[in-house]
């Protein structure tokens, strides 16, 4: 093909693209992009960069683990327009951890794992893929098999009635970068909490069937619901340095929101004691229920098995 | 091919014919994502933002912007990405309104933007929509997600086909 540079022409035919000469024409595995290319990543004063990254992580594995097990949905919900929602909505969460995990990596070399000479995962990948159960910092809300779609309804409202709250807060977080992402992730996640909000409802007010489903599910997500709100060691320094949230500052609102939709629904608020701490920690220490080692398995395997790989 | 000396408005005006790769009849511009187009020294700076942190066209978008600024001359060109303020529907512009409802999608409304907690909204906000096809005010909603990030889906209750509407976000 001519070198004509004449790029009108390249939209007569969807081959057109596959006769150029240079990497660029493809759409995707030519080179990693930084998410955060010519963002200014420095240190907010007052901030502790350890810290900082830290708490990067718990909020970018958050969505990084949810949006795994969402993606799990893909070809198997009840119909077509809800199988595209939850698609939609783990991609939103991934877009999140994506930049995120990017963040953390910024601010602290040091948590990235070490890969091979040669290897051109970028650091985001390379926290998403390389570390082991134990270095994930999620809660474990988001681990635990999707169940059945009023499992996977009631476990999205909570998470994103929590999410919300969280962000909303976190747009002001001195850290101009985590402010972005904060600011940028309420818009997104407020579609999700209506979808979930509104599934509530249907499925509350539906069917005899639907409505036992329902209530079986809220057994099911609710003793996960406390630890959302216990602040960890590292939650508490990055809220007093004005760059996080403590996430007991969030519980009344979000306590409140789900009341609303319990409340239209019909549904009594469950009454059940939380999963207790694992060896005296929870999610936020790196301890986890016994589905995230088969969810990183999945999640993790081809990328570990081509530390060096292109795509 | 000759290099042309490096001109500002020049660059701005070749990475304004950038389309979208998931909306191709938009405009990089149009759409309201392209952001800043500078000159230093002899490097181009693009400035774009995502719309959806989760977009997975902005590797393409950088892309075709490094490929065509090259085929116009410039062969220094780095893409940044600005996330501050927030992509919002709102960005996109008339013209770009015009396109996509000449294209048969729906463009979006105003976004609406309260302070304080987000309200819950449990009945699905009605659009003051039409169908793009044959204008119909009867749609209805099919689903708040759709094929990309950025649309939702609709069904024409008077022609019966389906068409996309761009989210207010």
């Amino acid at each position: 093909m001519g070198d004509t540079g004449d790029h009108d022409t390249d939209r007569g035919s969807v081959y057109d693209g596959l006769l150029g000469s240079g990497d660029s024409q493809w759409a995707f595995g030519t080179d990693f992009e930084d998410p955060l290319a010519g963002m200014d990543t420095s240190i907010p004063d007052g901030a502790d960069a350890a810290s900082l990254a830290q708490y990067c992580l718990m909020l970018g594995d958050d969505a990084l683990i949810y949006s795994h097990r969402l993606s799990q949905w893909s070809s198997r919900a009840p119909d077509l327009e809800d199988d595209i929602a939850l698609a939609n909505i783990a991609l939103d969460l991934l877009g999140q951890a994506r930049l995120l995990l990017t963040r953390a990596a910024a601010a602290d070399p040091a948590l990235v794992p070490v890969l091979p000479a040669g290897s051109p995962v970028p650091p985001e990948d390379a926290l998403a893929f390389f570390r082991d159960e134990a270095g994930f910092r999620n809660v474990r809300l988001v681990e635990p098999d999707n169940g059945d779609f009023a499992v996977t309804i009631v476990r999205l409202l909570v998470f994103a009635t929590h999410r919300l709250a969280l962000l909303q807060r976190l747009a002001a977080s001195t850290d101009a970068i985590l402010a972005a992402i904060a600011a940028k992730g309420v818009r997104e996640v407020t579609y999700h909490r209506d979808y979930a909000a509104r599934w509530f409802l249907t499925l509350a007010q539906g069917t005899q069937e639907s409505r036992r489903r329902l209530l079986a599910a809220l057994t099911v997500v609710w003793p996960f619901y406390r630890e959302l709100f216990r602040p960890h060691p590292i939650e508490l320094r990055v809220a007093a340095d004005g760059v996080g949230v403590d996430p007991a500052t969030v519980a009344d609102e979000v306590d409140v929101l789900l009341g609303q939709v319990f409340g239209v629904s019909g549904v009594d608020r469950p009454d059940l004691p939380a999963v207790g701490p694992v060896s005296g920690g929870t999610g936020r220490d790196g301890r986890h229920t016994e589905a995230m080692g088969p969810l990183l398995a999945e999640m993790q395997v081809v990328a570990r098995a081509h530390p060096n790989g292109r795509w | 091919m000759t290099v042309a000396s490096p001109d500002a408005a020049r660059a701005r005006a070749v990475a304004a014919t950038v389309t979208d790769p998931e909306l191709p009849m938009l405009t990089l511009a149009d759409l309201g994502v392209l952001r800043d187009v500078s000159l230093a020294g002899g490097t181009v700076i693009v400035t774009i933002t995502p719309t959806y942190l989760g977009c997975p066209a902005m590797a393409t978008m950088r892309d075709d912007l490094v490929h065509r600024l090259r085929d116009s001359g410039y062969d220094d060109v780095q893409v940044r990405v600005s996330l501050s303020p927030a992509w919002s529907s709102d960005d996109i512009t008339a013209h770009g309104r015009q396109a996509l409802a000449e294209h048969g999608i729906s463009a979006p409304g105003r976004a609406t933007r309260a302070a304080g907690p987000v309200d819950l909204t449990l009945i699905p906000a009605r659009r003051a929509i039409a169908c793009p096809r044959c204008g119909a005010r009867a749609v209805e909603l099919t689903s708040e997600f759709g094929p990309t990030a950025c649309k939702a889906m609709y069904r024409c209750a008077a022609c019966l086909e389906p068409f996309e509407h761009v989210k207010e976000i």
